[in-house]
Parts: structure tokens; C-alpha cells; sequence
């Protein structure tokens, strides 16, 4: 198995989109609503995501 | 004195009477035989999206089963940790029996690598601390899958 080295934004970014899309197929009835759902979700993983990053780099100083 | 004729028949709480009778009651569902619910809830342990597939949601199923499976490949790829159980102190014991659970759920998926020898031990980096977590997360996400199953078998779910 090849050995896989993402820097800290790749893999948020990787797990963010896999989650959507498990959250996005099991939480909603219809498919309009689980691909609404799951784009919603992922733009909520990355706003955090990005939110974070910033609290943190001002956090720093 | 004159009172109105609706409000000797009814009563003066006849109105908040109504009110709690326009609600709506609480559904019981049906409960289903264990006979039935198991084996697909084995089966979506067993095979990721396994569950889906056994009951004929072909495309659901294919969606979970490459997430779920590109999630682990990936926590093995990044060299990702397996928990093992261990006790200590609480949040120990908590971390890594519910970690081992965690990985656990994904089923065939961590047989297969158990049973070829994957042994990865806890080191410092933010790649290997993911793959531990991409891991953890892949059997959580199998366990979602189980329960949407579940709730499909139980009529809960089309």
C-alpha cells in the first residue's frame, strides 16, 4: 500500500467531502434533498475549516 | 345571568379539551422481527453499503460503500493507527475502547487488514494522526449506514 503524506488543508478538505457525502445519502428522504443536504454540509466543513484556520493564525499573533 | 348554550354544553374547559385533541398523537411504528432486521444489519456491517444492496438501493449503497472504503483506504494509506483496547484512566479507557469499536465497525474492511498484518504504532505527525482519525471516522460512517438500514427494513425509510 502506498504511503500517502497530505498537508493539514488536503486532508480536512478529503474528509469533509467523504462525510457530506455519507451524511447527505443516509439523513434525507429524496435525492434533491440528500445532494442539498450534502453540498450544505460540505460548505459548513469548509466554512469551519477556514474559520478555525483564522482564529487560530490570529490566535498566534 | 346569561351564559352562552356552547359553553354550558361543553364545559369551560371544553376549549383546552380541543386543544389537546387537535394534536396530533404520537405514531407507534410497528415493531420488526428480529428475523428480518438482523441480517441486513449484519450484512451492513459486514460489507459497507452491504445493507443497501441487500435491499435493492443499488445507487445508495454504491455511494456509501465508496466513501466508506476510500475513507479507510486512505487512514491505512496516511499509516493511520488501529485502537486497540486498553485501560487507564477514564478518558483512556473511553478513547481506545471506543476507538477499537469505532475501527471494529467497518467490518470486512478491518478484518482483511488486521489479518494481513497491518501494525501501525502511535507516532507523532499530523499524517499518521489523521489516517488514525479517517479510521475511526470510516467505521462511524458504516455505523450510519447500519442505522439508515435498519430504518429502511423497519419501513421508518423508503
Amino acid at each position: 500500500m502506498p504511503k500517502l503524506s497530505l498537508s493539514h488543508f488536503e486532508a480536512a478538505l478529503l474528509f469533509a467531502l467523504l462525510t457530506s457525502v455519507v451524511l447527505g445519502v443516509v439523513t434525507k428522504k429524496t435525492d434533491k434533498e440528500r445532494l442539498s443536504y450534502g453540498l450544505r454540509s460540505f460548505g459548513y466543513f469548509v466554512g469551519v475549516l477556514f474559520g478555525l484556520a483564522w482564529l487560530m493564525y490570529l490566535g498566534h499573533g | 345571568m346569561g351564559f352562552h348554550p356552547n359553553y354550558i354544553v361543553a364545559g369551560p374547559c371544553a376549549r383546552l379539551k380541543g386543544m389537546a385533541e387537535t394534536k396530533p398523537a404520537a405514531r407507534k411504528l410497528p415493531s420488526v422481527p428480529v428475523a428480518t432486521w438482523a441480517p441486513v444489519v449484519l450484512v451492513a456491517w459486514l460489507i459497507p453499503g452491504g445493507g443497501h444492496f441487500y435491499l435493492k438501493r443499488t445507487g445508495r449503497g454504491m455511494m456509501l460503500a465508496a466513501a466508506i472504503t476510500i475513507t479507510f483506504l486512505f487512514g491505512v494509506m496516511m499509516r493511520g493507527a488501529m485502537f486497540e483496547p486498553m485501560r487507564g484512566d477514564l478518558l483512556t479507557t473511553i478513547i481506545y475502547y471506543g476507538g477499537f469499536v469505532a475501527d471494529m465497525a467497518s467490518g470486512v474492511l478491518y478484518m482483511l487488514t488486521v489479518w494481513l498484518g497491518y501494525s501501525q504504532p502511535e507516532i507523532a505527525g499530523h499524517v499518521h494522526d489523521y489516517g488514525t482519525k479517517f479510521l475511526v471516522a470510516a467505521g462511524l460512517m458504516n455505523v450510519l449506514a447500519m442505522v439508515d438500514a435498519f430504518e429502511i427494513v423497519s419501513g421508518r425509510k423508503s
